[in-house]
């Protein structure tokens, strides 16, 4: 394992930047998932980690040495890809020991390293096999065993289960956790799907506009999002957003918009002014609390354990998520409490978290 | 409903409508336009002259022979010499395979550097060559025999391949970058993060993918270069005349009777290469344009 460390680094396409002083550090054994929308550069830091992409200004360091002209050969880095990029005309041993074979290593040595991965990642069965007649599973962990074999620090993972249906995903997802806990390699890991941060990181770097937006451990990162954008792409389903403004009233602050009056805790007194509330549907509780609202619901989608009711209160929807066993029907009158420590609130315009 | 009535069900009935007519109409003359010279040509390479010059253009031979192939291959008179065909064949054999392979290979390298390879101004270079694909090559005839000559490339075989190779590398390399650059780039970089350089990639991975484009660019190459009259006669040099040269000496330069029948079988001849690969390899080539991504 080692760490690695990018040390403000500027890459940009032509006269478009993409990535702009971007600083990260990354601890020797820690699983670290960038996570973003589509475009937000977490794809382009990858690459420049692993030496398929230059950077225009800065270093990147991976364990003790300053890899920033390095081939990616040389920075020991191992890496897997969304469309699994097997060699289509080797087979799957093959596929896995190309590496060390180019590297001159022995016959044997290649052999027993690939049999060794082949054996973590229940391959050994299709050694003998053609990409093509592999399911897109089964590609997948060959493209996995083909990283192991190559014996690295660092494992590079490149939007790899985005290619794969919902089941296998959450299979795969499962054995690349047990593989981290097993190897204690340091991997980094894109991903756009919030579900895979979440389960699979120690520290998650959401990333938006060519920068870091929040760097935390996934709970961090789910119950004290740093700004709106955070708050936003984090969870499922996704939290209720209202803009309206904070006021001190005579019980303490409280949020309003329009008709909608919800008390706030204390810690919002100074907050004035234009902002915007937040809050998970998981958190909003039906019928407790003196300070509940009533609220009409709209409409019902069940999700199997859980159902998401849509309600309104004073006229504003608010999406919210009850026990499956909660019978609620359109027309059912409510009542809605918003516990205060739930409740988050970001500055409109910046979107930073109050 | 009615008893007997048409319940629709299972595939639906086809119909043979006048739109459908109209399209075998055509497609049967457009066919017989192209195989009816193709008919006489072969009827009369088999007839002797006696019976040509009695007209029958259609009928078949009452008596035919292969007495005009076997003169066409090996005793007409092509120019002053009179060895027949033969030679011309070989000597387009000669010069069509080094520079199918020399063309082939390059244009293959040169597509595989533009597409995956952060080659400088590599877009310019790709506008470049291909602003050369469209030159019309009689406005290079004088400079580029000037420099073959200087280059001691100019009336031998070493001139017809260097110039034919030349001019098919802008067509070659369009062909292979288009291809090349079809395929996951992701698999370009897996290769980089193995460890494989630009060689070891190009030979390892992307040749054994290049199969469908390979079958394409060699139709092309070979059927071009076989059927080239004027870079033949101009460089390849008395000697290496290659045999579509010959036939026209041949057909040109006949004293006396003109022998239909030899003329016929000689052409016939001259056509067999390109024919037999259409033939042969249609298949391929229609797979091979319309390959698309080799999805691993």
């Amino acid at each position: 394992m080692s760490q690695v460390s990018v040390r403000k680094v500027d890459i940009a396409f032509g006269s478009v930047p993409v990535l702009e002083q971007l600083d990260l550090e990354v601890a020797p054994g820690e699983f670290l998932v960038l996570l973003g929308p589509s475009g937000c550069g977490k794809s382009t830091l990858l690459n420049a980690i692993a030496g398929l992409l230059g950077v225009s200004r800065g270093q990147v360091w991976i364990g003790d040495r300053n890899v920033t002209w390095a081939e990616p050969k040389d920075r020991g880095i191992a890496m897997v890809f969304q469309s699994y990029a097997l060699y289509p005309q080797m087979t799957v041993a093959q596929n896995m020991g190309f590496g060390l074979k180019i590297a001159g290593r022995p016959r044997e040595e290649v052999d027993r390293r690939v049999r060794e991965a082949a054996a973590m990642l229940q391959l050994t069965t299709l050694l003998g096999r053609k990409p093509a007649a592999l399911s897109g599973g089964q590609r997948q962990r060959v493209a996995i065993g083909r990283a192991l074999v190559r014996d690295v620090g660092v494992f590079l993972f490149d939007e790899p289960l985005s290619n794969l249906d919902a089941q296998l995903r959450n299979e795969l997802r499962v054995e690349i956790k047990r593989l981290h806990q097993q190897l204690g390699t340091t991997m980094i890991y894109v991903t756009h799907d919030q579900i895979e941060a979440l389960t699979l990181a120690d520290r998650i770097a959401v990333m938006k506009d060519r920068t870091i937006q929040q760097l935390a451990t996934p709970e961090e990162i789910y119950l004290r999002p740093a700004n709106r954008f955070v708050a936003g792409f984090v969870g499922s389903p996704a939290m209720n957003f209202h803009a309206g403004a904070i006021e001190a009233g005579k019980s303490g602050p409280a949020f309003r918009r329009g008709e909608l009056s919800l008390p706030l805790p204390d810690r919002f007194r100074d907050a004035g002014g234009a902002v915007e509330l937040g809050i998970r549907p998981e958190h909003i509780v039906i019928g407790t609390g003196a300070d509940a609202l009533p609220a009409a619901v709209e409409m019902v989608e069940p999700m199997g354990a859980e159902t998401l009711v849509w309600a309104r209160v004073a006229d504003e929807p608010f999406s919210l998520r009850v026990e499956h066993t909660v019978k609620l029907r359109p027309g059912d009158r409510i009542d809605l409490s918003f516990p205060g420590e739930n409740v988050h609130v970001f500055r409109a315009g910046t979107g930073k978290r109050l | 409903m009615s008893a007997g009535a048409i319940v629709p069900e299972g595939p639906r009935p086809r119909h043979f409508g006048w739109a459908r007519l109209g399209i075998y109409a055509f497609l049967i003359v457009a066919a017989l336009f192209f195989l009816f010279p193709l008919y006489v040509m072969v009827l009369t390479s088999l007839e002797p002259m006696a019976e040509i010059r009695m007209g029958g253009l259609l009928a078949w031979p009452s008596d035919p022979t292969v007495e005009p192939w076997i003169k066409a291959w090996t005793s007409a008179c092509t120019g002053l010499r009179c060895e027949g065909l033969r030679v011309g064949f070989w000597n387009s054999v000669i010069i069509t395979i080094p520079s199918a392979v020399l063309a082939i290979l390059l244009g293959m390298i040169n597509g595989y550097a533009l597409s995956f390879w952060r080659v400088p101004w590599a877009n310019w270079m790709f506008a470049i060559l291909m602003f050369g694909t469209f030159i019309p090559y009689q406005v290079l005839f004088y400079p580029l025999v000037r420099i073959a000559s200087t280059l001691g490339l100019f009336g031998n075989l070493g001139g017809i391949v260097f110039v034919q190779v030349v001019f098919a590398l802008p067509v070659m390399t369009l062909l292979f970058r288009n291809y090349y650059a079809s395929l996951p780039e992701e698999l370009f970089k897996a290769a980089r993060v193995d460890g494989a350089g630009f060689w070891r990639t190009w030979f390892s991975i992307m040749l054994p993918l290049s199969g469908p484009m390979l079958v394409v660019a060699c139709i092309l190459k070979v059927t071009n270069t076989w059927n080239d009259y004027i870079l033949g006669l101009i460089f390849a040099g008395r000697d290496n005349l290659p045999m579509t040269v010959q036939l026209n000496n041949m057909v040109n330069s006949t004293l006396g009777e003109r022998e239909y029948n030899m003329e016929m079988a000689a052409t016939l001849l001259t056509a067999l290469v390109p024919l037999v690969i259409y033939f042969v390899s249609g298949r391929w080539f229609v797979r091979g344009i319309a390959a698309g991504a080799v999805k691993g």
